[in-house]
């Protein structure tokens, strides 16, 4: 198991890593990127969804580079084939690494100001690249009590796989842009305490982002949840 | 005014496949399709901006391509240094005596600038036809939330202002102010106004109190494989927020499907709007893949409708059987002769069987054809009337398209003649209407359907005998039909199109 953690807050240190980087000139192809306008470092212990349910705070690993082909076929062939350990349970640490091939990647809490993440913002901001790439993304809902009879409700760009407690819940295919609510799970049972979302998605070009929010019954967003990344502090 | 969708709307399923376009009709990214001193044109994506132009909008040709009438056959140095040398996705307005052509000149995704063009006629014919360098009007500069391709440009009815938007899947889709004087932006130091993400191929339209922003959304260039659709929100303000009909902000994605695949049509894109007044109004579009064409793209140009507030997205008439009833009247256009009761005359009372407890149904009563009750029929020219409709066989018309006549914008013109014969439909020279024995392909006997903005249609011959003005097909009291003036805010020339 290559994971480790950095003390240094992988998101604050996103930009000096590319400067750094492209300072000595290990990567001289690495250029110096702004910092992702649509992303900030977590300040809280926990995070409320928005107005309208979504999650604004999310662990990405920084983009596996992949085929890029999004039939249903090939999605759940690269989803399928192992990159790291406990890919499908990990709920890693802000800094921790993953060895993947040749390359070490690491996991960034990133909270985006808007509904949904930009993953072309995250990775080019990070110098990685966007097109042909897979991005994991994990968080954890903190649910007051039992909830029955919710969906989570997604959209991405482009593919993506989710899961929820470790049971796939939803798979979209083919090049498409996120649309809210464009994916949808059958109903599903918040448990008391942290559930976990873990998301795989899949692009082949151009700009990529995600969007998810948990629905009731009446389609209405699942707001009394809060988004916290890990059970204890650090 | 009553309207009609749910008797269109089944007829339309009934429909055989739409036909696109005639000639040369291959085109990617079409720029709205604009009409000018009588003819059609349309520019699309593609090396030196791909021309065509139509008589009719029915069949079109390739002309030369836009830059070769530009001085220097290419984009100026300024567009090229903002964006790139390709030449994308034009759209075209018309304002006083310009046209203003706007296309995008993308270089390496997200870099692009959208270019303008202006020129004083559309007509490659003419002395006068030529197009001056306008300069890059909006520009994205690689790494802003912005790719800035595919313009789509309105002039506003209620004030005469002038709007551009543009954009694509790379970021936010914008809208920036334009001068109608000389096309370019008239603040151009004002921040363009983000309103849609996720979408390209944006234009907006204005009808009865809304501003419409019409997107693509989907993937294009794959073929059959193509997700291309077109999808729309509106808004009380030209700036936004435009809500699809769930609410969603189109900046969050939202997005109302107005048309999408179908028929023998995979994904559809780049709405242009085309309207030809007297509550005629089209759309063009470009479907990525034509499957009666081995899958190529091309152009099409289809009916536009209103329902509830929200643009539709029509179909063209195509080839079958139908009963013509007048929304005026209620009764069915049909051949004056002497009907006979389906499954033949019977006396009066409840039927066989009801009452007298019998337990096994009559057997089914097979359909009118025109064999069993066409023999004792004139043979001569019959006169047209509108009776309550009986599913009999002298209202039973079959629609069809004519080869080599020509047509209008989206459809050929088409025969209407009894179904099972060809005894045709014809406007008479006394702009009455007679069923004559025999389609002969004349004027009178060639039909353009068009469908009006609430689902029902408008029938007009291509030509009455002795007559210069467009005439329809008219309903007067019940049993009447004849040939006036279209009027629109009258039922009497609306009818319907149903599946007999």
């Amino acid at each position: 198991m290559t994971r480790c953690w950095s003390a240094l807050g992988a998101l604050g240190a996103m930009t000096i890593l590319a400067a750094v980087v492209h300072a000595t000139g290990s990567q001289a192809s690495v250029p110096v990127r702004p910092p992702a306008p649509t992303l900030t470092r977590p300040s809280t212990a926990t995070k409320p969804p928005d107005a309208a349910g979504f999650l604004q705070r999310w662990l990405v690993l920084e983009p596996i580079r992949v085929s890029g082909q999004l039939t249903d076929n090939a999605v759940r062939a690269t989803i399928d084939k192992p990159y790291f350990p406990d890919q499908l349970t990990v709920v890693p640490h802000d800094g921790e690494t993953e060895r993947v091939g040749e390359e070490s990647l690491t996991w960034h809490a990133m909270d985006t100001v808007n509904y949904n993440f930009n993953l072309y913002h995250f990775a080019y901001a990070l110098g990685k690249p966007t097109s042909n790439v897979l991005f994991w993304a994990v968080t954890r809902v903190e649910v007051p009590r039992e909830m029955r009879n919710v969906r989570l409700a997604i959209g991405s760009n482009a593919a993506s796989i989710w899961w929820l407690n470790g049971q796939e819940v939803i798979g979209i295919y083919g090049d498409r842009q996120t649309i809210i609510d464009d994916g949808v799970s059958k109903r599903v049972t918040l448990a008391k305490g942290l559930n976990t979302i873990r998301a795989a998605v899949i692009n082949a070009g151009g700009a990529t982002d995600f969007c998810a929010r948990f629905l009731d019954a009446d389609d209405n967003p699942v707001r009394p949840i809060a988004v916290r990344l890990r059970s204890e502090s650090r | 005014m009553t309207r009609f969708w749910v008797a269109t709307a089944a007829t339309l399923l009934a429909m055989a496949p739409a036909l696109a376009l005639d000639g040369q009709a291959a085109m990617h990214d079409p720029s709205t399709v604009i009409e000018a001193g009588g003819k059609f044109y349309v520019y699309a994506t593609g090396g030196g901006l791909p021309a065509f132009e139509s008589d009719d909008g029915w069949t079109w040709h390739r002309t030369a391509p836009v830059m070769q009438a530009v001085p220097g056959g290419k984009p100026g140095a300024d567009i090229i240094a903002r964006g790139g040398n390709n030449t994308w996705a034009p759209d075209i307005i018309h304002v006083g005596d310009k046209f203003f052509l706007y296309y995008a000149a993308p270089g390496t995704q997200p870099k692009a600038a959208i270019g303008l063009l202006v020129g004083r006629t559309l007509d490659p014919a003419s002395p006068d036809y030529k197009w001056e360098d306008g300069g890059p009007v909006v520009w994205s500069d690689g790494v802003e939330d912005s790719n800035a391709i595919d313009p789509g440009v309105m002039r506003d009815p209620t004030n005469g202002t002038m709007w551009l938007t543009y954009g694509s899947y790379f970021g936010y889709i914008r809208l920036v102010e334009l001068d109608p004087k000389t096309g370019k932006r008239l603040h151009p130091e004002a921040k363009p106004v983000n309103i849609a993400i996720n979408s390209e191929a944006s234009v907006m339209i204005f009808h009865d109190g809304w501003y419409y922003l019409l997107v693509t959304h989907g993937s294009c260039c794959a073929g059959a494989n193509s997700t291309y659709s077109i999808r729309m929100g509106r808004s009380r303000k030209v700036i936004g927020p435009f809500v699809d009909n769930m609410g969603i902000d189109m900046l969050q994605g939202g997005g109302k499907l107005f048309a999408g695949s179908s028929g023998r049509h995979v994904g559809v894109g780049h709405f242009g709007l085309l309207d030809l007044g007297d509550s005629v109004q089209k759309f063009s579009c470009h479907y990525e893949a034509d499957l009666d064409r081995g899958g190529i793209s091309v152009l099409d140009i289809r009916p536009l409708l209103w329902r509830d507030g929200w643009p539709v997205a029509g179909d063209n008439v195509t080839a079958g059987t139908y009963e013509i009833e007048s929304v005026r009247t209620g009764t069915a256009l049909e051949m004056t002769v002497q009907g006979m009761p389906v499954g033949g005359p019977r006396g009066r009372g409840a039927g066989r069987g009801a009452g007298r407890g019998d337990t096994t149904p009559p057997p089914p009563i097979p359909s009118q054809d025109v064999t069993q009750v066409g023999n004792t029929w004139p043979s001569g020219p019959v006169d047209a009337r509108l009776a309550p409709y009986l599913l009999q066989a002298q209202q039973k018309w079959a629609i069809t398209p004519v080869d080599n006549a020509g047509g209008y914008p989206g459809s050929p013109y088409f025969k209407i003649t009894i179904a099972g014969t060809e005894r045709a439909l014809a406007a008479t020279p006394d702009a009455e209407l007679a069923v004559a024995p025999a389609f002969t392909g004349a004027a009178e006997q060639l039909w353009r359907i068009d469908q009006l903005t609430d689902g029902t249609y408008r029938l007009m011959p291509k030509g009455v005998p002795n007559r210069t003005d467009a005439l329809a097909l008219s309903a007067i009291g019940s049993s009447m039909p004849t040939l006036e003036r279209f009027a629109a805010g009258s039922d009497r020339q609306r009818w319907l199109l149903k599946t007999p």
